[in-house]
């Protein structure tokens, strides 16, 4: 009977968009979708360095350099915030990257896609950030407190990247042959990906419809994609690019670009780790955590040593 | 030699030493042993190629022939780099680039404190808004210096293993040619003599903090000042320039 009372006081607090704080109480539900959700959010910032680490040491100037480390050290920090966030929930960061490691934790499936050329580090700024924050924009008024206000820190920083990564592409775009041909390439493989980043269809969706009852999402899958292809597909177009869709066309009555579908057998199979780089990513993952260890457990024995030589004082 | 090329090659040794140990701070991208460490590194090598930058640029400008920072950057060949043999050493585990860096950031500390008061401006000015990130990159190493010199009896063994091995590289740092005596003489450049003395201290008192002992001088290796390294470097180059050699007309 309680427990009723308060899920219906929980609903009643949702209902009328007021945020819900870690010590309020939650459905176990709730808790455990979040958990789930803002990990991998973490998780995927930062096996995201991976293919833009890349390309740092071969940036072609010492500009796009500086840019580029600048952007993946705002990711890497995101990944920090996100862990804060996820741990207000009651599991620590550890726990979270055991659950990565053994593959019950997921991370977004367009790291596991290679970045081959420089024009594929446009390619993520301009389609992979650009997604995230379609997604991210509506996820500021989610109702988990925390997760929020992370995502309107994170909006911030990921709308500059997006920029950034249009401007690589629209300098190779309306650069040398080669380099247009590059930045072709580029968006030819990272189209698809970038739309399946919105998840399969809402009909599909094990968590979408807890998660628009809870207001964890304010949008469905579909619905963020649609946003996201019609604001990019004009952008493409400035740039002289032409997005890979064969059946994509402007319906003029409608105001709106009509596209193809999304080939689903790719999705599922990158998702159950057959993408391209899934193990590779996951391995360079544990292996500098693994490598990592007796650098922590020598920040730990230092710490303690301190902490009795006060005791001792 | 005039004035002019003394100045510019010693611009280039500055902006070349931050580029290369830039470049090598960057490979600890999604590599650290706490994502808090790689972002502590991959700002370290944000600092440091921003300093390149501002060396190689006025390198460029004081040549006189239209060079640009990517121009000297992307366009010099392993025999025109004039950085540090340090700096090329191989990040190796975390202990061997913390040591690598720790006696670096040493040295650069105390060759910016000193180089403020240069009567070039722009190397002054470059000396004194350096001096600012290179105080913090000397107190993130010694720091770890101290926490993995007394930490576990694996950490204290690999890091005192790291400063032996890296130990023969610490005396071209200070080596001096005839560039030094022209622009020592003009209130440009500064002793080394005087930069290693600081450069000492700093590292014995750390050394000593951290239970590491200090190597004994034995033989030290040579070659900065002459453009002569490691065979390393020509492979940090090679991966850095080949973008931008293989597309000669492009701009990005």
């Amino acid at each position: 009977m309680e427990d009723i009372k308060k899920l219906e006081e929980f609903q009643a607090k949702i209902d009328a968009d007021l945020k819900i704080e870690p010590k309020d109480w939650m459905p176990e539900e709730y808790r455990t979708h979040l958990q789930r959700q803002i990990s991998q959010h973490a998780h995927s910032e930062v096996i995201g360095m991976q293919p833009e680490g890349n390309w740092i040491s071969r940036a072609p100037s010492l500009r796009s350099k500086v840019v580029l480390l600048a952007k993946i050290q705002d990711e890497a920090g995101h990944g920090q915030y996100l862990y804060s966030a996820a741990e207000t929930l009651g599991k620590s960061r550890d726990e979270y990257l055991e659950e990565l490691h053994s593959g019950k934790a997921k991370y977004s499936s367009i790291f596991n896609y290679p970045t081959l050329t420089w024009a594929d580090i446009g390619a993520v700024g301009w389609l992979v950030d650009g997604a995230a924050i379609v997604n991210q924009v509506s996820l500021q008024r989610t109702s988990y407190g925390p997760y929020s206000r992370a995502m309107v820190r994170i909006c911030k920083e990921e709308s500059f990247h997006q920029r950034q990564g249009y401007e690589i592409m629209a300098t190779c775009a309306l650069g040398t042959p080669e380099q247009k041909k590059m930045a072709q390439d580029a968006l030819n493989r990272f189209w698809w990906p970038s739309l399946m980043m919105f998840g399969p269809h809402d009909s599909e969706s094990a968590h979408t419809a807890n998660a628009m009852k809870w207001r964890i999402k304010r949008e469905t899958n579909d619905e963020l994609r649609d946003k996201f292809i019609q604001k990019t597909v004009q952008q493409a177009e400035v740039i002289g690019l032409t997005v890979p869709d064969p059946d994509l066309k402007w319906n003029e009555a409608d105001g709106r670009y009509e596209y193809g579908e999304i080939n689903w057998d790719e999705f599922w199979n990158v998702v159950k780790g057959n993408g391209p780089c899934n193990k590779q990513r996951m391995r360079h993952h544990i292996k500098a955590h693994e490598d990592g260890t007796w650098v922590r457990e020598a920040a730990i024995a230092y710490a303690e040593k301190q902490k009795s030589k006060q005791l001792v004082a | 030699m005039d004035k002019k090329e003394a100045l510019i090659n010693y611009c280039l040794r500055l902006g070349d030493t931050s580029l290369i140990l830039g470049q090598r701070m960057a490979e600890w991208c999604s590599n650290g042993p706490i994502l808090e460490e790689d972002i502590a590194m991959t700002n370290l090598a944000l600092d440091l190629i921003g300093q390149a930058r501002t060396m190689l640029t006025y390198a460029g400008e004081l040549e006189g022939n239209g060079r640009s920072e990517d121009d000297l950057a992307y366009g010099r060949e392993e025999r025109e780099y004039y950085n540090t043999l340090l700096s090329e050493r191989p990040n190796g585990h975390f202990g061997e680039t913390i040591s690598r860096n720790f006696l670096h950031d040493a040295y650069l500390y105390h060759l910016y404190a000193a180089l403020k008061n240069s009567k070039d401006e722009m190397i002054a000015a470059h000396a004194a808004k350096s001096l600012k990130e290179v105080t913090y990159h000397l107190r993130h190493s010694s720091e770890w210096m101290v926490r993995l010199g007394d930490g576990t009896e694996e950490s204290h063994n690999k890091v005192q293993q790291a400063i032996n091995d890296l130990w023969e590289y610490t005396g071209d740092l200070f080596e001096m040619n005839e560039v030094d005596n022209l622009l020592i003489n003009e209130g440009i450049a500064v002793d080394m003599n005087t930069v290693k003395q600081a450069w000492d201290n700093t590292v014995n008192e750390v050394l000593t903090r951290a239970a590491i002992q200090r190597p004994e001088d034995a033989y030290m290796h040579s070659g900065r000042l002459n453009a002569v390294h490691s065979e390393y470097l020509g492979h940090i180059i090679a991966e850095m320039q080949f973008l931008h050699r293989a597309y000669p007309d492009a701009t990005w």
